[in-house]
């Protein structure tokens, strides 16, 4: 397919094409096994500028956006879904400071961010709070030039490696969703440690560990934008960062596409490569359309998104949870197709199937998703006067 | 530190193909990659500007095409590139291919130390990194898997042999040609991919390196292919299939009867 990429997005892809064939797929298994957080491929992305794509020139970026970022990602997840979402969290932890930052807080975090210098992490999952944000019991109290937090922070994505934490907590109680503030927490910080590593069915490589802030002093300038933005900065961020899933879920169904179509050329059963059976050859034809439209569809939101349109919130929840979706049922039937081959540690789809779980849980579960893209239809039709009918 | 790497363009060698008429490469429809031991002192050089600083340009003599495999290194952050390209190039032995490569180190002196590949999967002659050396009238080293600055003046040289290492120590200028015990070379970067892309290559010929027609391509050759060829395929050869156990007892008779090809 053509996507009428330029240049640089075409370059985008083919290191990240590069790096994920020549340094991600062949160690893949090994990661899943070990549990090892990937730092030596981090090292990789980063000497090669790909953290840097969607950031601006001024703060050591390279000027793209969504796009890029989803090209990176896609490409890693062809191999990878735990190592590429190593990779996007760390974005997913700068997009607050980059879309609410001061100044400052710009220069000073997101050069480090951009050449991969240092990892970022986003902070507001908590044991009551999942899908209900408005279950946030982390809490920070100014203290003259300090803002001092406590609490627990649940299965953040790259804690314990990042240098720099975005984290949301209560300042204000009373306000309800108004109450809520972010913040920038850094490793070394008084009173900022990690708790155990979690034990998860897929996207094993990946670091999901507790922040846990016992007393925790910051300066009061780590607060991002103003007090009460805490639920703003976090939905806007992940309007930008969704299409991100999109693309590990159109990364990893390719993946697993490739694969079969692979196995199924090769397989012979009753005398003829089991992709000559019809119901083999439909399995796959319906993993590639659906993997297509799924690709279609990130690049149209992060398109739309790049362009500076406002409206934003339905067509990213749209681009997480279709591709997410999909990459649930194509690796499925990756596994389908390659039989008890597929159920075989030894081979890489059963890995994909586990790691494609995750993409309809984080992030916002597609539930959570529907939810979005349902109260945004009641909106916008509510606004047009004329009838369908 | 101005350290100058020699590359070569090479057909693809997972699709390469000799005209049982002519005897010739059959080079349509075969993709061109750089000869991948040149990788290898790509990366040599620059771990070495990494560590000490300095400049790496690239240099290639081949056809005009051969400027895709330049700017397939400058992705990986080489500083400067440089085709020597001309019609008279062509047909060149080792000979005549290491005199034009010397000549344009000379054009960009100062240059403290020039890399190479061990060997190009083309030709296999191992000759073009000594033959350069030679003319340079500089000291060399070959199977070179690990280099090192000393004192700034001289390079100290792991050299791969089939027993172990030797060390070499040589006064700069030199040439050293390495192996893959190198490391792999680094991934491209973007940010130099985008420079690679624009980044302008001079194209010097015979007359830019000050050279006769008679000193280059086939004219300057001392020696000439007379003819390339296909071995004959061998008959008295089995290959053995199957699983593991059923293949050593095939062997395990064949032995037995005193049946191996060549025994």
């Amino acid at each position: 397919m053509e996507y009428f990429l330029t240049e640089e997005q075409q370059m985008v892809q083919e290191i990240a094409a590069k790096i994920a064939t020549e340094k991600v797929r062949p160690i893949r298994a090994e990661l899943d096994e070990s549990e090892e957080f990937p730092w030596e491929i981090m090292k990789i992305l980063a000497q090669s500028d790909l953290f840097g794509v969607y950031l601006p020139e001024e703060y050591g970026g390279l000027g793209g956006g969504v796009l890029e970022n989803c090209l990176a990602i896609e490409e890693m997840g062809r191999a990878c879904i735990a190592v590429a979402t190593t990779f996007a969290a760390s974005g997913l932890g700068a997009y607050p400071i980059l879309l609410f930052g001061s100044e400052e807080q710009k220069q000073k975090y997101l050069p480090p961010i951009a050449s991969g210098e240092k990892l970022a992490a986003f902070g507001v999952t908590e044991a009551n709070a999942g899908s209900d944000a408005g279950g946030i019991q982390t809490t920070a109290k100014r203290d003259g030039d300090y803002y001092i937090l406590n609490g627990t922070k649940q299965w953040i994505t790259n804690a314990g490696e990042a240098e720099i934490y975005t984290v949301v907590a209560i300042t204000d109680r009373t306000k309800g969703a108004r109450g809520a503030s972010a913040f920038i927490v850094e490793t070394g910080d008084s009173g900022f440690s990690f708790g155990k590593k979690e034990k998860k069915m897929g996207l094993r490589a990946s670091a999901t560990r507790e922040l846990l802030f016992n007393d925790c002093r910051i300066p009061a300038d780590r607060l991002v934008s103003k007090e009460g933005t805490g639920f703003i900065v976090t939905m806007k961020t992940f309007d930008v960062s969704r299409p991100g899933i999109g693309a590990l879920a159109v990364g990893l169904s390719q993946g697993a596409l490739d694969i079969s179509v692979e196995y199924a050329r090769k397989r012979v059963q009753f005398g003829k490569p089991i992709i000559g059976f019809q119901a083999v050859q439909h399995m796959l034809a319906d993993m590639a359309t659906e993997t297509e439209a799924s690709r279609a569809l990130v690049y149209a939101a992060a398109r739309y998104i790049d362009s500076g349109a406002k409206d934003i919130s339905k067509i990213s929840a749209i681009s997480k949870l279709y591709p997410t979706d999909v990459a649930m049922r194509v690796t499925t039937n990756a596994v389908q197709v390659l039989g008890g081959y597929g159920y075989m540690r030894d081979y890489p789809v059963e890995k994909m199937m586990r790691d494609a779980k995750i993409l309809q849980i984080y992030e916002g579960t597609n539930q959570i998703q529907r939810n979005i893209i349902g109260q945004e239809l009641n909106k916008e039709y509510g606004r047009i006067k004329e009838t369908f009918f | 530190m101005h350290i100058v790497v020699c590359i070569k363009q090479v057909p693809d060698a997972k699709n390469v193909r000799i005209d049982p008429e002519t005897n010739t490469l059959v080079r349509q429809g075969v993709d061109s990659i750089v000869n991948p031991h040149d990788w290898y002192a790509v990366e040599a050089a620059l771990l070495l500007r990494d560590e000490y600083g300095g400049q790496v340009t690239v240099m290639t003599m081949g056809p005009p095409q051969a400027e895709e495999a330049l700017r397939e290194t400058l992705a990986l952050g080489v500083d400067q590139a440089v085709l020597l390209s001309d019609r008279a190039f062509a047909g060149a032995d080792t000979w005549a291919t290491s005199l034009t490569l010397a000549r344009a180190v000379a054009k960009l002196e100062p240059v403290d130390l020039v890399i190479c590949g061990k060997q190009a999967i083309d030709g296999d002659t191992a000759q073009v990194g000594p033959g350069l050396a030679a003319h340079l009238d500089q000291p060399y080293t070959t199977y070179g898997r690990k280099l090192e600055l000393v004192d700034g003046s001289q390079l100290r040289v792991e050299r791969l042999t089939d027993f172990g290492y030797e060390v070499v120590q040589m006064a700069l200028p030199a040439v050293v040609t390495v192996v893959r015990e190198i490391g792999d070379p680094r991934m491209p970067g973007l940010k130099h991919k985008m420079r690679a892309k624009k980044l302008e290559i001079p194209t010097w010929g015979a007359a830019d390196l000050d050279l006769k027609p008679e000193e280059v391509g086939l004219q300057g050759s001392f020696t000439q292919v007379v003819k390339v060829f296909s071995p004959p395929p061998r008959s008295d050869r089995e290959m053995l299939t199957g699983e593991v156990e059923e293949q050593a007892e095939r062997l395990f008779n064949l032995l037995k009867d005193g049946k191996v090809p060549g025994l």
